[in-house]
């Protein structure tokens, strides 16, 4: 029996959430009386993962694994944990985690939850909290195979550096080679993934243009966070569809989430209302965000965000 | 080109959430149902494919009797025919099966990138695992290129351009194309097409909602003067801690 956690990188870094993974991962394995295996793949710079809670560090340093592919690196994990009795999978939702998690679970005939928040409940039935309805609701699942894969939503569970000691291997798994090719890779460069961002600032129709979304790249690299939009926005070219969030963009959680003219329709409350902090700037007093806001101003966003920034830049002195 | 497209039924993006019998069931009383957002935009672009290199498109659904306005809709929409595996979707993995059970002799299937309700995403690559087919993820852009695919796909902080040989499965995302709304020939067309019902085959059992609960309510907005709005970024700082 043991806790296997897929630690994934990028640019040789492990990605944070994956570092989250492995701290839910130890937690939960002392609640299960086991151990922690975290798995990476390809290059990776030296961190040393028992810091984060894992007692076993397998590095994979196969050529198959150099580029992503489901197939290949839902293999490897699988035929790693069978090697080492793992029968527990914590995987943090990335775009690559959303792939690999179901992958893992036919190959191990385990149970599967996805949309993970919380840590599980062991005592007594396996159970889990999962975001259900597009984040308007929390389900308690319980997994009743003996084998589980658990998917957790980046940013909902804090990394603890408890400092394990850790034995690390490099090995070689010799899966299969991919059974799809990458084509090309496009990534945006020197912008912080919306997916990944702790620190958010959106903006709505209430801009009245592209050409206005200077105050809102200006605060958000001020206060070193990621831009988004409201779904008009995107639909009207403003501003790339990969920033859209709501209910048919992407689904964020963030620490802090400003969003100035955005009335808060139903549909983008689904997509940011996990955030911690929720600030509302709108013209509007009416506008149902203020509703799911913990801070509010009514104001002309014209006006309230070059204050914001003005504020910013006293305070972390740039 | 046999394409098979993966409906399923989900309330409306508006729907107001409550539970039953002790927040153990999702109340289903005066919703309005809809097909899952992502499915519309699957099935226009298997439609899209089918009407240039020929073909014929299916949909599939997990669902009783009152799923059929919904298949009927996707019928409309121009799918050649229907299956309906006569069940409740009781979670991703049985989905999956029940899927994967009717999948082996298509060329593709599609799905969302996940349905609105169970935010699961979990369907897609189940099948592919069960069928041992390759698998392209959340993906806005489909084209068939000598009998492979040619998809992009979202990554996080940008996209890739991914191939892969037939069969395989592949998962919609937003920006894919614009949603087919059904005309009035195709309505009408839509109630002499096949609508197969299917018994469902019995297939994991692994997981099950054991409660609902609402997310905690947030405490209540303090508003700041927007004369002092610098004051907010002085609370997320001091305060709140957030940089």
């Amino acid at each position: 029996m043991a806790v296997i956690i897929y630690a994934e990188s990028d640019n040789n870094t492990y990605k944070k959430s994956s570092l989250e993974a492995i701290t839910y991962g130890k937690d939960l394995a002392n609640k299960l009386g086991t151990s922690t295996i975290a798995i990476s793949m390809g290059t990776v710079g030296p961190q040393n993962l028992g810091t984060y809670g894992a007692d076993v560090h397998i590095h994979c340093t196969d050529n198959s694994l150099s580029s992503f592919n489901p197939q290949t690196f839902a293999n490897t994990i699988s035929t790693l944990a069978n090697n080492n009795s793992g029968d527990v999978f914590v995987i943090s939702q990335t775009y690559n985690g959303k792939s690999i998690a179901p992958l893992l679970a036919v190959k191990q005939d385990a149970a599967l939850v996805t949309g993970i928040v919380d840590i599980a409940e062991t005592e007594g039935a396996f159970t889990v909290k999962k975001t259900a309805f597009s984040s308007k609701a929390i389900a308690h699942v319980e997994l009743t195979a003996n084998k589980k894969v658990l998917s957790i939503i980046p940013n909902s569970y804090k990394i603890e550096e408890n400092g394990t000691e850790v034995s690390t291997t490099e090995q070689q798994v010799g899966s299969a080679s991919a059974n799809t090719t990458i084509v090309s890779t496009h990534k945006e460069t020197g912008k912080i993934p919306l997916t990944e961002a702790e620190l958010v600032v959106s903006a709505g129709r209430g801009l009245k243009g592209a050409e206005n979304w200077h105050m809102v790249e200006d605060l958000a690299n001020a206060l070193g966070a990621a831009t988004a939009c409201s779904k008009p926005v995107s639909d009207m070219e403003w501003r790339p569809h990969s920033e859209h969030v709501g209910q048919t963009g992407i689904t964020i959680k963030p620490n802090l989430y400003i969003a100035a003219g955005i009335s808060g329709a139903i549909q983008h409350l689904a997509g940011v209302g996990s955030s911690k902090v929720i600030c509302v700037i709108n013209t509007d007093p009416e506008a149902p965000f203020f509703k799911a806001a913990d801070y509010g101003i009514v104001g002309d966003a014209f006006e309230v965000l070059p204050r914001l920034l003005k504020r910013v830049k006293e305070v972390k002195g740039i | 080109m046999k394409i098979l497209v993966c409906v399923s039924v989900v309330p409306d993006t508006t729907t107001k959430i409550t539970f039953t019998d002790n927040d153990t069931v999702f109340n289903r009383s005066g919703v309005q149902f809809i097909m899952n957002p992502y499915d519309e935009l699957s099935l226009t672009r298997a439609l899209e494919l089918t009407e240039t290199t020929g073909g014929s498109v299916t949909v599939i659904t997990i669902g009783e009797a009152d799923t059929d306005p919904i298949i009927r809709k996707a019928l409309a929409m121009g799918a050649t025919d229907a299956i309906r595996v006569d069940a409740s979707p009781k979670d991703g993995m049985y989905v999956a099966a029940q899927i994967a059970e009717q999948a082996k002799e298509y060329d593709l299937v599609f799905t969302g990138r996940e349905s609105i309700d169970y935010n699961g995403g979990q369907v897609q690559g189940l099948v592919a695992e069960m069928l041992q087919w390759p698998l392209i993820n959340v993906a806005t852009q489909i084209d068939l290129e000598n009998n492979e695919v040619v998809a992009s796909r979202d990554i996080d902080g940008g996209r890739e351009v991914v191939k892969s040989s037939l069969p395989c499965v592949i998962s919609a995302q937003k920006d894919l194309c614009e949603p087919r709304i059904p005309n009035m020939r195709g309505i009408m067309m839509a109630r002499s097409k096949p609508l197969n019902v299917v018994a469902a085959t019995d297939k994991y059992d692994y997981t099950k909602v054991s409660k609902y609960e609402l997310p905690p309510a947030k405490s209540g907005v303090k508003m700041i003067d927007a004369e002092n709005a610098e004051q907010l970024i002085d609370i997320l700082h001091n305060e709140e801690k957030l940089f």
